[in-house]
């Protein structure tokens, strides 16, 4: 049996896992979905605080669309499958 | 988007009674361990009938286009809980098929919208200007999202006695009620063409319109979600 190393070799991810260009998860205004409900669900999914949740429901309701997370290209899918459970109208996107 | 559609007096009375016209038009709020709502047997009927009709939609499309979903009643192996007979499917003389392990591992999913406008609303595409990373997405995405929605459907059946009455909903039954309310509504916004000037196509539809009575029974729905959402939130 060997002893475990002094120390561990860090690995050199700190860079690579913030991508330079991000992916983002797009809600996009439609003339069914309340405000409140999607404000409830900006919350519900993404924990976001109720002040933000609102700003982005607004952002959505007058300028037709609003960024609402961003991440790796998986987890903007993830998302996106989220509010497609919730009926919101959600797509992704490639940051450029 | 839309506010509340019709702007109703949000301070309805607390009323513990279990009787009253006025509480089945109050909609949801809150309790101590849940949500409660009351309704009458016709508002009953109208919510049974349309999330039935959608989960229908939903699920027959399903079994159309993957043409992996069992009848319903059919033989579908062992009951969950016991063993599968590992020597039969698994023996050399009877290799899974390819199409059986797609729809194991859940690639069964197609990759084109569907064409029916109600069902690319429910179901709507992930990637606006890229049909190939669209259709890869709902390939992977669409079998669950349908049995998501044809779940909440089955659970808003469960928990709302054809004869109406009174609805005590868990906080979990309370967001399958939610998600298939809201499709009910995106149903019917497609088919009755609802835009942003609703509250106009409201305002203007004759009441010998055919269309009347589902403007009108989107418009309840519409409130009825609403204080759903506040009940929730």
């Amino acid at each position: 049996m060997s002893v475990a190393p002094a120390e561990v070799e860090r690995p050199e991810t700190a860079q690579e896992a913030v991508p330079d260009t991000p992916w983002v998860t797009i809600v996009w205004n439609d003339p069914v979905n309340l405000m409140s409900y999607v404000t409830y669900v900006f919350q519900k999914v993404f924990g976001y605080a109720k002040a933000k949740a609102e700003k982005l429901m607004l952002d959505v309701h007058h300028k037709g669309r609003a960024v609402v997370s961003s991440g790796t290209r998986e987890e903007m899918e993830h998302h996106a499958e989220i509010l497609h459970g919730y009926g919101l109208w959600a797509t992704v996107s490639h940051d450029r | 988007m839309t506010g509340p559609a019709a702007p109703g007096d949000p301070d309805v009375p607390e009323d513990d009674s279990d009787t009253g016209v006025e509480e089945s038009m109050a909609g949801f709020r809150r309790r101590q361990d849940g949500v409660s709502a009351r309704f009458t047997a016709a508002q009953a009927g109208i919510i049974r009938n349309l999330v039935g009709q959608v989960a229908d939609l939903i699920e027959g499309e399903r079994t159309r286009e993957s043409g992996t979903m069992p009848d319903a009643g059919a033989d579908v192996g062992p009951a969950p809980g016991t063993v599968p007979p590992m020597g039969e499917a698994a023996g050399p003389g009877a290799p899974f098929g390819m199409e059986d392990l797609a729809a194991m591992l859940g690639e069964d999913g197609p990759t084109d919208p569907p064409d029916d406008p109600v069902l690319a609303r429910l179901l709507p595409d992930a990637y606006r200007d890229d049909p190939a990373a669209a259709g890869e997405f709902r390939c992977f995405t669409e079998p669950d999202l349908r049995s998501a929605k044809v779940e909440a459907a089955q659970r808003v059946l469960g928990t709302l006695p054809e004869r109406g009455g009174r609805v005590r909903l868990s906080d979990s039954d309370a967001q399958a009620w939610l998600r298939s309310l809201n499709d009910v509504r995106l149903a019917l916004g497609v088919r009755i063409d609802i835009t942003e000037d609703y509250g106009q196509q409201l305002a203007r539809v004759s009441r010998d319109d055919p269309a009347a009575a589902y403007l009108w029974v989107y418009d309840w729905l519409s409130v009825l979600l609403e204080t759903l959402v506040h009940a929730l939130a």
